[in-house]
């Protein structure tokens, strides 16, 4: 990967640059990162002229290295003003990495208001006028297929929706699939950052694409056949994910009583079996048609956790189809109906927004009174307001954080402005610990504690003690910022958790890709590195240790059933960073 | 006395989801699989009332008993 592609919308101006030299050995959230810490003025407003978009495939991205698809896309986030990585599936990672392409940036912003189409092919680098067809209101499913029609059916397409255009922070990138469906660069309204700077899409054209170079092939080979071993042969990556999907986590966190419920008020609910993961693969094979219980997001990908779930009919309503936000609609806002969670999935990834912040801003309006609790058809109604968008859909659009500003209230479940997902910190206490303290805001991809608190994978900590805790959190984020330089999916994790030689074999692909020999300890230092360019971005931008502290009334509002409340001290908060 | 257990996921298939069951005091997780027929090497995850356990743990009456395969997700 030798071009470091620069579109500027200010002055029109494109630039093809060999790689800058502090660049050509990171990838991922690790490039991403160190180009926002470098480049991004830290107090920009990041819908202003000074803010920077960067798209950046992972070092093992477009080789054959199993679920190595994954892209990141790095800016200041609008949500939580800090510095943001977010990272998706579909075409793009391994189309980028297969036309040596390093990076992508987008910066600058035009003075006329006009939106615009970049379009990326191997010797060309262009800025047309937006199609009015894909504008106004145009969801991006029909606006996937109109620009799938106009460019080719492979062509890679990265592109934001109406809210998007509308700038609402949470307005998600959506990344076509190999079926062109959706996946999204979800958290952090990256979507409103990409709207800003007028770019409607990103057109990725490889006809001409080469393959990437690998240094040693014989030694990656090897490494990757051992790599996929290990997540196949793991019951989790190699089974339960294909066959029930992220949502299988619905029944385990309720049995544990880490469910948030009816706005992080029960940790356990009744109706669990109604949206759990053993019912969607129930109905999913039971209606047939378009359902497949299993499919993978992007090429290579072996875990296949994602699933096209049909309606009664058959036809296909969503895919992708995740746990967090059928938590979101089903139990934290009490919706009791798997079909309108797929619905309300469906209308996000068509308007562009984010699925978790918007579904549990959803359950923090239902507790303000804009909607009536568990009314699955006034959240599906209010959600697809977000695309016009009225009053109520900017304010849902908004994001948790200012549903629970504009109604009042103290018990709003956002950490650096940004909505705590599906695991209550109560509980699960090691996930709150990343919710507090990742450069993020609240994410439990940031580092997934989930994994040794509940599911015992990788580590077996008590979910409602504190011992082993800080240590597992900061382990834990390390690793994952690591994994997330690579262009690997994170559930590789789980096949490689407590597998030594899947875990080497990742480092040992990484080595023959690049004529490298890192060891484990580098990995670590990588991670390490990561993090702490996007503290001090965050740093600079004005955060400091007191941002880091989950919403007061954890400390002091018991959650049922083990009635457990948040106690890590800040200073104890503040240790999982001591390194 | 009377516990409640509960079975998830592949543990699910040919089987009730949920049941009642009268037991012994000194009945354990591990006999309880034996007794529905599940091999433990079937089972990665315990649980009794909420809380982590283990195959030889004591119940109590009115205990919530539940078994788990290898699950992950995020």
């Amino acid at each position: 990967m030798n071009k470091f592609i620069r579109v500027n919308m200010s002055s029109g101006e494109i630039e093809i640059q060999a790689v800058p030299n502090q660049y050509i050995g990171l990838g991922g959230r690790a490039l991403t990162s160190s180009f926002v810490n470098d480049e991004v003025k830290p107090t920009c407003h990041p819908l202003g002229k000074n803010n920077k978009l960067i798209f950046a495939p992972g070092l093992l991205s477009g080789t054959s290295a199993p679920n190595s698809g994954r892209l990141s896309v790095g800016a200041k986030s609008p949500l939580t003003g800090t510095i943001k990585e977010c990272n998706t599936g579909g075409v793009f990672s391994q189309q980028m990495a297969k036309m040596g392409i390093k990076a992508l940036v987008i910066e600058g912003m035009p003075e006329d208001d006009k939106f615009y189409v970049i379009k990326v092919s191997m010797d060309n680098v262009a800025i047309e006028e937006a199609p009015v067809e894909i504008l106004g209101g145009c969801g991006n499913y029909d606006a996937i297929a109109f620009l799938t029609e106009k460019h080719g059916k492979n062509v890679g397409i990265a592109i934001v929706g109406p809210a998007g255009e509308h700038r609402l922070p949470s307005a998600n990138i959506s990344f076509k699939d190999p079926e062109g469906n959706i996946r999204s660069a979800g958290r952090g309204g990256l979507g409103a950052v990409m709207g800003s700077k007028k770019v409607k899409a990103v057109i990725l054209d490889d006809t001409g694409a080469g393959t990437v170079p690998i240094a040693e092939p014989e030694k990656f080979r090897a490494a990757a056949k051992v790599f996929a071993n290990a997540l196949l042969s793991h019951p989790v990556s190699g089974q339960g994910l294909a066959a029930y999907g992220t949502d299988v986590l619905v029944n385990i966190l309720n049995e544990a009583g880490g469910l948030p419920s009816y706005n992080f008020t029960q940790g356990r609910i009744d109706h669990n079996d109604i949206i759990s993961g053993e019912t969607m693969n129930a109905t999913i094979t039971e209606r047939g048609g378009d359902g497949k219980v299993s499919h993978g997001c992007h090429r290579g990908c072996i875990i296949k956790c994602s699933q096209w779930y049909p309606d009664k009919q058959g036809k296909y309503i969503t895919s992708g189809f995740e746990y967090e936000t059928i938590w979101a609609l089903g139990a934290d806002a009490g919706i009791k109906n798997l079909d309108l969670i797929a619905y309300a999935d469906r209308a996000m990834d068509d308007i562009g927004v984010d699925s978790i912040e918007v579904s549990v801003a959803v359950a923090t309006a239902m507790e303000g009174g804009l909607l009536p609790w568990g009314d699955g058809e006034a959240a599906l109604d209010a959600i697809k307001q977000i695309a016009v968008p009225t009053p109520l859909g900017r304010i849902l659009g908004g994001g948790c954080a200012v549903v629970g500003k504009v109604c009042g209230l103290y018990r709003t479940p956002v950490v650096k402005d940004q909505a705590i997902p599906a695991y209550d910190p109560r509980s699960v206490k090691g996930i709150g610990l990343t919710y507090a303290t990742t450069p993020m805001g609240a994410d439990h991809t940031a580092g997934y504690c989930v994994s040794g608190n509940i599911l015992k994978v990788g580590g077996d900590l008590d979910p409602l003690k504190k011992d082993g805790q800080i240590e597992y959190a900061r382990s834990m984020q390390i690793g994952t910022a690591a994994v997330d330089s690579t262009g690997m999916c994170l559930f590789v994790y789980f096949g490689i958790a407590d597998s030594p030689e899947g875990y080497q074999a990742l480092i040992d692909m990484i080595n023959a890709q690049y004529g490298l020999s890192l060891t484990s300890g580098d990995v670590d230092k990588l991670g390490e590195s990561v993090l702490k360019v996007e503290r001090d971005f965050n740093k600079r931008a004005g955060f400091t240790n007191a941002h880091d502290r989950l919403p007061e009334f954890f400390e002091y509002e018991a959650l049922p059933p083990h009635n457990q409340v948040w106690d890590f001290t800040p200073e104890e908060i503040d240790e999982v960073y001591n390194f | 006395m009377k516990i409640k257990v509960k079975l998830f996921a592949t543990l699910r298939e040919k089987r009730e989801k949920e049941m009642d069951l009268e037991i012994h005091e000194t009945t354990t997780p591990g006999d309880i699989l034996d007794l529905l027929g599940i091999p433990q090497s079937e089972v990665a995850i315990i649980m009794i009332n909420g809380r982590h356990s283990k195959l030889n743990a004591s119940l109590t009456e009115n205990d919530t008993l539940a078994f788990f395969p290898a699950v992950g997700g995020g």
